[in-house]
């Protein structure tokens, strides 16, 4: 295990903002590299240790990178190491946008950027489709009937209702407790 | 006051968001949207755009943007803060119970409970982006004159291209805005 001095805070500061800050394309991207950084190249967590804390960090709610960050950083220092984690983590974010943001009536307002986001929200539709269409296919293929069922009723309750999105979050999850958990031998044998 | 509705705000989006970011969009859209009506619609797929092309969590992203709209800089700090603490108590909390009992039966159960929902949520923040992408935040109706053809077309092609050849989503966001600057002056 590193030592904890102002130098392991500065590394570990370091690389979760510039994993931060160079990583498109979501969570599910930056945990690899999160291993590759920690596990491979610092030697500061075990590899079977890594692949516990990402199941944990794709457990729990809220942003993956930030979940995985905090566990890391947690890990490795208790509250303080979480902290700073979560500070490189949060960071680079945090200065793009805000830096967007300041401009962005006046980007707005350009009319070959007001043509660029409008092409561009056609293509993110699309991307959105495409990743419904391969989870939902993911769920259908379960031939599970409660989670089909569970599926089109919440799709009903948020886009035609427009619940809560927590009260759907809660409700499923809640169902996921009671149904799930002693299905598992029924599960085995189908 | 409108300080602790945002850390409230974004604290719930924090808390409910399962299962990464095309999940939270809708969570965000219903409170950013349509409970508190800081951002509208058009904004709001901006937000999304905008996520998509730069780095870091989407969630994180809206809540710079919406708080700095807001309430300026102090806005877009406790936005932020209000959307990672729950991630805070909730990962180190199954840390501890994880170290302790090696096994996380029952948040699988749960996880497992949210995959439909989380499906169903992704869905909802698609359709509304397609909606608003097709007839450009107009009323909708399937008379052919209101309808955004060239988007269709972009959306049909970047569809297809997608489930055909899997490229990474940035590069086809990238082709369609890229198509949309040279076409949209030439058609309106």
């Amino acid at each position: 295990m590193a030592k904890r001095d102002l130098r392991f805070y500065w590394k570990l500061f370091s690389s979760t903002f510039t994993l931060s800050a160079f990583t498109f394309g979501g969570g599910y991207v930056i945990i690899p590299l999160m291993r590759k950084k920690f596990v491979q190249q610092y030697h500061w967590l075990e590899e079977d240790e890594m692949l516990d804390l990402t199941a944990i960090a794709q457990s729990s709610p809220g942003p993956i990178a930030v979940n995985a960050a905090i566990i890391i950083g947690y890990r490795l220092a208790g509250m303080l190491g979480a902290l700073v984690a979560i500070v490189g983590t949060v960071l680079p974010p945090l200065i793009i946008l805000s830096v967007i943001s300041l401009f962005y009536q006046a980007f707005r307002a350009n009319q070959v950027v007001a043509n660029v986001l409008r092409g561009m929200q056609a293509g993110v539709a699309a991307v959105i489709v495409d990743v419904t269409v391969t989870m939902g296919w993911g769920v259908a293929k379960e031939k599970n009937i409660l989670s089909i069922l569970m599926m089109a009723a919440a799709f009903v309750a948020t886009y035609v209702f427009n619940v809560n999105v927590a009260f759907i979050v809660l409700a499923c999850g809640l169902i996921g407790f009671l149904c799930f958990r002693q299905k598992k031998s029924g599960e085995v044998s189908k | 006051m409108i300080y602790l509705q945002l850390l409230w705000s974004f604290f719930q989006i924090g808390l409910f968001s399962f299962g990464g970011g095309y999940a939270s969009m809708r969570l965000i859209q219903n409170q950013v949207v349509t409970l508190h009506h800081w951002l509208d619609m058009t904004q709001f797929a901006d937000i999304i755009t905008i996520s998509q092309m730069t780095p870091g969590p989407v969630a994180i992203n809206s809540a710079t943007f919406v708080g700095t709209h807001i309430a300026g800089f102090w806005g877009s700090i406790v936005a932020t803060v209000g959307c990672v603490i729950p991630s805070c108590i909730i990962v180190i909390a199954l840390a501890k119970i994880y170290t302790k009992y090696r096994q996380l039966d029952a948040m699988q159960a749960v996880l497992k409970g949210l995959r439909p929902a989380v499906v169903a949520l992704i869905a909802s923040a698609g359709l509304s982006i397609l909606i608003l992408s097709l007839w450009q935040g107009g009323a909708v109706s399937w008379s052919p004159a209101s309808i955004d053809w060239i988007c269709a077309a972009l959306f049909a092609a970047a569809l297809f291209i997608l489930r055909k050849w899997k490229p990474n989503p940035i590069w086809v966001m990238v082709g369609c805005g890229i198509l949309g600057a040279c076409i949209f002056p030439f058609v309106g």
